[in-house]
């Protein structure tokens, strides 16, 4: 979408010489700094859940990332899944109703408001826009306009990145952007995992998210004693899955 | 020098041409005009290369018709030329010393009164897609600072192009994103998949996926999906 704001952030984050991969980080602060929040992030989402966090201003966008990764539920899943926008201005108050494992975890890393856009051009979602506050409040109306025009500014510098993106080291895999966290060793697990119990790869995480949260463990660390053989699945676990 | 003031003013003005009634055209002409006020040079032009790789003069501060002619000959010689083919700025050329190199494009420019000429490069998926070319009539005398400067106009203009880029071309490339972002998770997971089923390690599993994907010029993400999908080559499990 065109718009005078957009092509302003764009023109303001435009390097200069500088490489382009550093455009995130430079919006994403840029969003900080001109909007009433604490920080914001640009996370990539599929399907299957968030797929890493592209920039983020700070730790705290990508605690969420990963408690929304961990859990599979919250407001850039839901947001995503929708394509419109999550607003909550005092997420104790309308956060555990709708996610209760990811609403305790963010209020207790000291988040108290989440806003999150879509990233998305007409056909296809991208991911999300994701901002927060560390004390209850609103965007005003402007400040939503702002927020939307950021949120348009990240898609055309993911769509950019993706164009530029240059072959990986592997020519037959394809190229695209880079993730801060790739978690490969949490997809290893789970393909280890749907193996060991006789599920699908997305049951096989399903598995990996509960056991992690039953055991109150980081899933990185649980898929990592997955892939050392410190710990096992079995077709028992995989029953859960089957309707008799 | 460049005052921050002017610089931010001429960087909004850019912006500005990217409205709802986006002109391309308006848009690079707004870019020579300001490269011109801005960096002290006495003419510009953008020179883009179309379909076949040949460049063509998009905009000019130039009006007389016979003037234009020295963008025209860069078409076969000359600081765009250079500058396109090689994709780095050509920067504070004294035109007295470039009669050997480029002749033609020489002669013409140094006929217009000019001594000295510039061209930096417009960037876009890695490669060149055209030029910015000034001219001045003083010898050559950009600082680094101004050279900097009409670089970042220049990647303004390439965001301007980009910006609105036709839908199809956003369709493929965040088709490409989604495609690309599955791909990676999939070949994680037969990884795992495939370490589990033949008892090897993670890293040996990746190499096998890799050199059957190599000797069967497959992709990839195709062996993976095979892997998961339970239908692996024999080659894979028991090599």
């Amino acid at each position: 979408m065109t718009s005078v704001r957009v092509a302003q952030i764009l023109s303001g984050i435009v390097p200069g010489g500088g490489p382009v991969e550093e455009m995130p980080s430079t919006l994403v602060l840029a969003c900080s700094s001109s909007l009433p929040v604490s920080g914001a992030g640009i996370v990539l989402m599929t399907d299957s859940g968030p797929a890493g966090v592209v920039a983020v201003s700070d730790a705290a966008v990508q605690t969420m990332e990963e408690l929304q990764f961990t859990l599979g539920e919250g407001p850039c899943v839901d947001c995503y899944s929708s394509g419109r926008p999550e607003l909550h201005p005092d997420l104790s108050v309308t956060g555990p109703p709708r996610w209760p494992g990811f609403a305790a975890g963010a209020l207790e890393a000291g988040i108290r408001a989440i806003f999150a856009f879509p990233l998305r051009t007409a056909e296809t979602r991208l991911g999300v826009l994701e901002l927060y506050r560390d004390s209850p409040g609103g965007l005003g109306d402007d400040d939503l306009v702002q927020a939307l025009a950021f949120a348009d500014a990240a898609t055309a510098v993911l769509l950019l990145l993706q164009g530029q993106a240059t072959q990986t080291a592997d020519p037959s895999q394809p190229a695209t952007i880079a993730v801060l966290e790739d978690r490969a060793e949490v997809h290893q697990a789970t393909g280890v995992i749907s193996v060991q119990a006789g599920v699908t790869p997305g049951q096989a995480l399903a598995l990996l998210r509960a056991r992690a949260f039953a055991a109150e463990r980081p899933i990185v660390e649980l898929a990592r004693a997955v892939l050392a053989h410190e710990i096992r699945f079995s077709t028992m676990d995989g029953q859960d899955f089957f309707v008799p | 020098m460049i005052g921050t003031e002017r610089l931010s003013k001429v960087f909004v003005e850019l912006a500005d041409t990217l409205v709802d009634e986006f002109d391309v055209v308006d848009l690079m002409h707004v870019l020579t005009e300001r490269s011109v006020d801005l960096l002290g040079a006495d003419a510009a032009g953008l020179m883009l290369a179309d379909q076949h790789g040949g460049l063509r003069l998009m905009a000019s501060t130039l009006e007389r018709m016979h003037a234009l002619e020295v963008f025209e000959l860069q078409v076969t010689e000359g600081p765009c030329f250079d500058c396109f083919h090689v994709g780095e700025p050509v920067v504070n050329v004294d035109l007295g010393d470039a009669m050997a190199q480029w002749p033609s494009f020489t002669l013409s420019a140094v006929a217009l009164g000019y001594r000295a000429t510039y061209a930096l490069p417009m960037r876009l998926r890695g490669q060149v897609i055209g030029a910015l070319n000034l001219f001045t009539e003083e010898a050559a005398h950009m600082s680094d600072e101004d050279i900097t400067v009409g670089q970042a106009m220049a990647d303004v203009a390439t965001i301007g192009l980009l910006h609105e880029r036709n839908l199809r071309e956003k369709t493929v490339l965040s088709q490409q994103l989604q495609v690309a972002l599955d791909s990676r998770v999939l070949v994680e997971q037969a990884k795992g998949v495939l370490s589990e089923r033949a008892d090897i390690s993670i890293g040996e599993a990746f190499a096998r996926m890799r050199s059957h994907a190599r000797s069967t010029r497959t992709t990839l993400t195709s062996v993976a999906r095979a892997v998961i999908d339970g239908t692996p080559a024999e080659a894979l499990v028991s090599a």
